[in-house]
């Protein structure tokens, strides 16, 4: 065909090579990918096989954990993995949606502008660029919160969280202990530090989806209702929000996942207690505190109950994230319907 | 005596009657009544001296290069140009006698009275009837909203391809019927004056057909203004026609009213030479 056109010509065999070989290079990956999930699975259930056995289902319902009798229960770390998951999520959940919103609508750029339009710099060819970088730079601020380790955030917690609710904590067990919440006496590490490093932990998560979410709710969903006469809040409530439903739940689904396998700073801050209550202030345990305080003095014949907690947490996280990209995946196949 | 003096009251009625209805025609029943000095968007001069008098009942057509601003003008109808961060205006638009951008009032408030339909249609994600019902919500309308959902969907000729799918999503719906979902949405509130936005200009020759018909229906209950890039749109429903042009001479792009009357003066016998060519094509 070369003669047809000095220019255009069919790709070299180098050319195809590398095509094909990149293609294989990336299947590879891909596969070792999914190959590593798959091993980690299999040999954490190979692990268990004999204590699964030799526990049954019982073990799921058993409440002590006492390697010298051989006695093993996780109902109690099961329950505090659930209840302190929940909590943060609700938390979380409030304060992420609504930075999402608050970093969306713009809320931000609006109070900029009218902080420079009062010096009136608000066309400045630099300082003009303020109220949209703003959204952005705070943006990234929160997702900051997601480069600190988890052993900052135990520290954290130990030192600053603790300190900081005790009085009022003891102050409400005090006043209102008759209700469940309130139970007990905060001497420590305990459920409410936990859930609180555990809701700031998952913020960022929460948010950046979240705002991702907003974002992409079309613009003229948003001109459609302004021009109704709809309010800000009225927008956002009854248009925006619900448009981008979808996406937020995916947003608290993976944020659930991240906070049911969070290990350093719950294993610091939930207490170890085994231990099943409501109450705020009780010391705790959770699946994955209860792995990373057991395994660095297990015998060997206790690996397996470990490995057999491990596969129960696996479980229960993977049917999570399992949900959340189910969610995900409908919610961009929503969005396509409103463009 | 008192017969006369009833006579004379009745007379007098009938003079404050006439004299109501000459005032109006001397007001030519403008509902709106436009007039914009400068137009900024931050330091962009976007419109300059143009003043447009929307008439009650009739369609008023704002035609013009791409760029001249006539959405712009449109957008300031029912200040929704004040979403725009950096939006300024010098000038005033009277509803009713009053300026709606006098501090006193709030943009909100005015786009409850003047409804608009947008170029791309817009439905909510929920469905058609929460869509058509979404106005009277807001309002917080106490009367039966099923009947004036109907009666909003009838109006639009929308009615019979929905009437058995009323729940279904807005966005089910083909294009065509998505843009008189929006404005049986516009009008379920009974807005006084109703702007659109090039409401055809995403839609199909048949579906944009049915949408100027339904225009010139609905122009016995609602005032219409139009921004259109379609001559003949413009020609076939319009009945005032103003026409746009850019002004480039300053460095800026900024639009301005060039001529503004009847369309058939307008299309026929226009005054300005830019007008001329615009409508002979010679230039986009």
């Amino acid at each position: 065909m070369s003669d047809i056109n000095q220019i255009s010509r069919p790709p070299t065999h180098s050319q195809q090579v590398v095509d094909t070989a990149f293609r294989w290079l990336c299947c590879g990956f891909a596969c070792l990918s999914v190959l590593m999930v798959a091993l980690i699975m299999l040999e954490i259930a190979k692990d268990a096989v004999p204590a699964i056995r030799q526990y049954g289902p019982g073990f799921l319902a058993g409440t002590t954990w006492d390697p010298n009798t051989g006695q093993f229960g996780i109902l109690p770390e099961i329950w505090g993995t659930l209840y302190t998951s929940f909590l943060a999520l609700l938390i979380g959940t409030s304060f992420g949606v609504a930075a999402a919103i608050f970093l969306s609508e713009g809320f931000l750029a609006q109070a900029v502008f009218q902080i420079l339009k009062a010096f009136g710099l608000q066309f400045h060819p630099v300082l003009g660029k303020l109220p949209d970088r703003a959204e952005v730079l705070l943006k990234n601020l929160i997702e900051l919160l997601a480069a600190i380790p988890s052993v900052v955030y135990g520290l954290w917690g130990l030192f600053v969280i603790i300190p900081l609710i005790r009085p009022a904590c003891n102050w409400l067990n005090l006043k209102l202990g008759w209700i469940p919440l309130f139970g007990t006496t905060l001497t420590g590490p305990g459920v409410l530090p936990a859930v609180i490093v555990l809701a700031i932990m998952i913020l960022p998560t929460i948010t950046a989806i979240s705002r991702n979410a907003l974002v992409s709710v079309p613009p003229k969903l948003r001109m459609a209702a302004y021009g109704m006469g709809a309010t800000r809040w009225e927008t956002i409530l009854a248009v925006i929000l619900p448009t981008a439903a979808r996406g937020i739940a995916g947003a608290v689904i993976l944020a659930f996942g991240r906070a049911l396998g969070e290990t350093m700073a719950l294993a610091m801050l939930v207490g170890n207690a085994n231990r099943i209550s409501v109450s705020l202030f009780s010391p705790a345990n959770t699946l994955a505190a209860l792995l990373a305080n057991n395994f660095p003095e297990a015998a060997k014949k206790d690996v397996g109950v470990l490995m057999y907690a491990a596969l129960v947490l696996l479980a229960i996280t993977l049917f999570v994230n399992i949900i959340g990209s189910i969610i995900l995946q409908k919610a961009s196949a929503g969005q396509e319907g409103g463009k | 005596m008192r017969n006369t003096t009833n006579a004379e009251k009745l007379s007098k009625a009938r003079i404050d009657t006439a004299q109501r209805s000459a005032k109006e025609t001397a007001s030519n029943g403008v509902v709106i009544d436009c007039n914009i000095d400068e137009l900024y968007y931050s330091t962009f001069k976007a419109v300059r001296d143009t003043s447009i008098p929307v008439k009650k009942n009739r369609i008023t057509a704002f035609i013009g290069p791409s760029g001249c601003g006539k959405s712009t003008v449109l957008r300031c109808l029912n200040r929704m140009n004040d979403l725009v961060r950096g939006f300024r205006f010098k000038g005033h638009v009277h509803f009713r006698g009053k300026d709606i951008y006098h501090p006193s009032v709030d943009a909100t408030a005015v786009r409850r009275f003047i409804g608009m339909v947008f170029q791309q249609p817009n439905p909510f994600a929920m469905s058609i009837y929460n869509n058509v019902a979404f106005g009277l919500r807001l309002n917080s309308y106490k009367g039966p909203v099923a009947e004036k959902v109907e009666d909003a969907l009838k109006r639009s000729a929308l009615w019979d391809e929905v009437k058995d799918k009323l729940q279904k999503s807005g966005l089910s719906l083909s294009g065509g019927q998505q843009q008189r979902l929006c404005i049986a949405r516009a009008i379920a509130t009974e807005p006084e004056v109703l702007l659109m936005d090039e409401p055809c200009s995403a839609l199909d020759p048949i579906a944009t057909r049915r949408i100027e018909e339904l225009m010139v229906e609905l122009k016995t209950r609602y005032t219409i203004a139009i921004v259109t890039h379609n001559l003949q749109q413009a020609q076939r429903v319009a009945d005032n026609t103003g026409f746009l042009y850019v002004d480039t001479s300053d460095g800026g792009r900024c639009g301005y009213l060039v001529e503004f009357g009847e369309s058939g003066q307008i299309f026929n016998d226009p005054r300005e030479q830019y007008t001329k060519d615009y409508i002979r094509g010679e230039f986009s």
